[in-house]
């Protein structure tokens, strides 16, 4: 019985820890939420110099063969700092193409995508807030080697950095994976309420290519990928709500109003300790949904649906409280509370807000 | 990380597994005087006291073997290992702690073997929350203490044997942490007095007690004169894992989704009703991240690193579920949850209604939730303090 982390895992964190203090500060964030593409070149290099982007991807294709729990210390961390760099989706995709493509296709791809030579993101549901299959509504209809794709992707995750995209697709035998490149479709940016992310809409009508780009993928293996979806976003929820905690909890001791710091009236230090409560629960249950992807895969959709189910109401009030109990300087464009609170927004929803994963709490524990 | 056990902790988990298996009827079968036998057998095993040093009687058990004692005996719905509650919670290892040899070999062996009831004499009628402020007074004559004052809010004090009484015997401090002393008093001295109070579910089990002229030798001092406020802070810290309970809570959720099930709501099944299934599932959360807050708390103590006030989290989700699961229970049933037991519709024999009374028990006794936010921003966050 072990639930802490190996010191290998805390190295990795103060690795990243230092990598978004020197290279990706706040400053950085903001110039690269303002960019067209939300990328830096030199960052993406640089993470994968130091094995982030194959983390999880076994060593024959040249990644790390770490487990999820590694890549959430990693997402935690990228989460603090707000870093608009695509590592979820990225590490998505990797998963994705483990779980669905041929073996061929790992061998050419994974390397590239270890490399950082492609930027890639995995893109499922086409209709907002609605987490099933039957939300797959883009087809791909399969004609002997060729493959014609129709319909509209209208929420790709960091679309407008990535170089190759991975989107859940109907076809007449049931699921499938396609794989596009850049080259062959127009991302139509999508103005967000959080602008460290960069989301866009693709349509994919008239996109043809050769057939082995399609694989089959079942509800199962959705599901799967849905899952790994809500437990990369509550990994970085983890770390941006630990981060918005810290900066309101600083300013509450420097803050003084009636001659004493706002930190110790109740009304202040008492929401505090709140949400202190609240980000401590849904970090143990983050770290425990990690654990389950690899080592317990049976339990894992209801520990990753505890895990968001949580997050995604606590964090979003963390954001709101967060702006709020700084006063008026909370609510500034200049001070960084506000970035949180948007983060809290964008990852509410993200593979499956609170009613969804809570309603499936309820399903799973035999209600 | 992992949550395997080691092959000697799941050895120490069959060991348990097949006592209780042997020698734990099913609740109903148990025979009228079964706990004496049960607490007999538990001394025998070393598992009243378990993580108690063995030269007081314990078996020096460590942390994990002791979260697997305790969820094997919440799992088996098991009577608890020695009945003397606050004997073993606080007195006993302050006793150890700070006690003389006298001390340590008059009260430990009784605390074991259940034979003595400690009840705690800390809040006072204005000095409750504020535990350091308490008035109730003691001035040494002879080799005696003469304690003069009032205590209130005494749990178990109706039938204890003795009682761990902070008093003041220095009124001229500049800190009111200084001056407290620690006194362990029999409940039948001279002089003093114990009225019950009946609390909102009709039971009496706290009281007010007074002490006039009451004697108490110097002997049972626990600790030095004035050092007190040390003595009782290095006993409630004596936190233990909360796996226990967390077992306890599943085990009561798993009865709310039973009630859900067999209820109806507005004529229809109540399991069908979206706000009723996330409510639960809310529960379902809350008890999870206790769990592994649990555990993640009990890797920091396992690999050496102190705890600071981290147990106030636990504490807090504790609060809210005990008082949230039994309203949501009685509110669920509409008329039929407020009936008490003998009600012709009560629910579950009237088991939530009364529970549903009972909540300050828990959320009041062990420190108001107040008390713990203060604990965790001023602690844990390093706000300034109130």
């Amino acid at each position: 019985m072990n639930f802490g982390f190996s010191e290998e895992q805390n190295l990795l964190r103060d690795q990243v820890a230092r990598f978004m203090q020197e290279a990706c500060p706040m400053g950085k964030v903001r110039e690269l939420s303002q960019s067209d593409s939300r990328m830096d070149a030199a960052l993406w290099k640089q993470a994968a110099e130091l094995g982030w982007l194959g983390l999880t991807v076994p060593e024959q294709y040249g990644g790390l063969g770490l487990k999820w729990i590694d890549l959430t210390v990693v997402l935690e961390e990228l989460g603090k700092g707000l870093s608009p760099l695509p590592m979820a989706s990225h590490a998505l995709a990797c998963a994705a193409l483990l779980e669905c493509a041929t073996e061929d296709k790992l061998e050419q791809w994974l390397p590239m995508m270890v490399a950082g030579d492609a930027v890639c993101t995995l893109a499922l549901y086409d209709e907002p807030n609605w987490i099933d299959p039957r939300a797959i509504t883009a087809t791909a209809a399969i004609d002997g080697e060729t493959v014609t794709l129709s319909g509209v992707k209208p929420f790709v995750n960091d679309a407008l950095a990535a170089t190759h995209f991975i989107f859940a697709v109907r076809t007449t035998d049931g699921l499938g994976l396609a794989t596009v490149a850049r080259e062959q479709i127009t991302v139509n940016a999508q103005p967000l309420m959080d602008p460290t992310k960069g989301m866009g809409s693709i349509s994919l009508d008239g996109v043809t290519m050769p057939s082995e780009y399609v694989f089959p993928m079942s509800e199962a293996q959705l599901e799967y990928l849905t899952d790994c979806g809500a437990m990369a976003t509550t990994a970085e929820m983890v770390g941006a709500a630990d981060a918005i905690l810290e900066l309101t909890s600083s300013y509450a001791k420097e803050r003084i109003q009636f001659g004493k710091p706002i930190g110790q009236y109740q009304g202040v230090k008492h929401r505090l300790a709140e949400m202190y409560v609240d980000v401590e629960s849904f970090k143990s249950l983050c770290y425990y949904a990690a654990w389950t992807v690899d080592d317990a895969r049976d339990e894992m959709p209801r520990a990753v649906s505890l895990a968001k189910g949580y997050a995604s109401d606590a964090f979003a009030q963390i954001g709101i409280d967060g702006v709020g109990l700084h006063g008026a300087i909370g609510f500034t464009a200049e001070y960084d509370a506000q970035l949180y609170l948007k983060r809290s927004k964008w990852a509410r929803p993200m593979y499956g807000d609170s009613d969804y994963h809570l309603d499936r709490v309820a399903a799973l524990g035999g209600l | 990380m992992d949550f395997d056990y080691t092959p000697e902790e799941q050895a120490f988990r069959e060991e348990v597994r097949s006592f209780l298996k042997d020698n734990l009827p099913p609740k109903g079968e148990r025979p009228k005087d079964f706990l004496k036998t049960w607490l007999e057998q538990v001394r025998e095993k070393g598992w009243v006291g378990f993580s108690w040093p063995k030269e007081f009687g314990g078996s020096d058990g460590g942390l994990i073997e002791q979260t697997i004692l305790r969820e094997e005996m919440a799992l088996a719905k098991a009577p608890p290992l020695g009945t003397s509650f606050m004997g073993l919670a606080w007195v006993g290892p302050g006793i150890m702690q700070y006690g003389t040899e006298a001390q340590k070999q008059k009260f430990i062996p009784d605390i074991l073997d259940s034979k003595v009831t400690w009840c705690t004499g800390y809040s006072e009628p204005n000095h409750g929350s504020d535990l350091a402020a308490i008035q109730c007074k003691a001035v040494k004559d002879g080799d005696h203490y003469v304690v003069n004052g009032q205590k209130i809010w005494t749990t178990g004090a109706p039938w204890s044997q003795w009682i761990i009484l902070l008093v003041r015997t220095d009124f001229e401090v500049e800190s009111k942490h200084d001056g407290i002393t620690c006194l362990l008093v029999p409940m039948d001295s001279e002089g003093l007095e114990v009225r019950p109070i009946e609390n909102m579910a009709g039971d009496k089990h706290f009281a007010e007690i007074f002490f006039t002229d009451v004697r108490v030798p110097i002997d049972n001092r626990l600790g030095d004169e004035g050092e007190g406020w040390n003595v009782t802070v290095s006993a409630l810290a004596n936190e233990r894992s909360s796996i226990g309970e967390v077992t306890q809570m599943f085990e009561k959720l798993d009865n709310l989704k039973e009630l859900v099930r067999s209820t109806r709501k507005q004529g229809k099944p109540a399991s069908e009703d979206p706000d009723v299934r996330r409510t639960i599932a809310r529960f379902e959360m809350k008890i999870a991240a206790m769990k592994y807050n649990g555990l993640r708390y009990l890797t920091k103590q396992i690999k050496g690193e102190p705890l600071t006030s981290e147990t106030s989290v636990n504490k807090l989700h504790r609060a809210s579920l005990e008082i949230e699961m039994d309203d949501f229970a009685v509110a669920l049933n509409g008329e039929a949850g407020l009936q008490l037991s003998g009600g012709e519709a009560a629910i579950d024999g009237g088991t939530w209604s009364k529970s549903a009374l009972n909540w300050p028990n828990v959320v009041i006794g062990g420190g108001t939730p107040n008390i713990q936010k203060n604990i965790i921003a001023e602690r844990i966050l390093g706000q300034p303090k109130d």
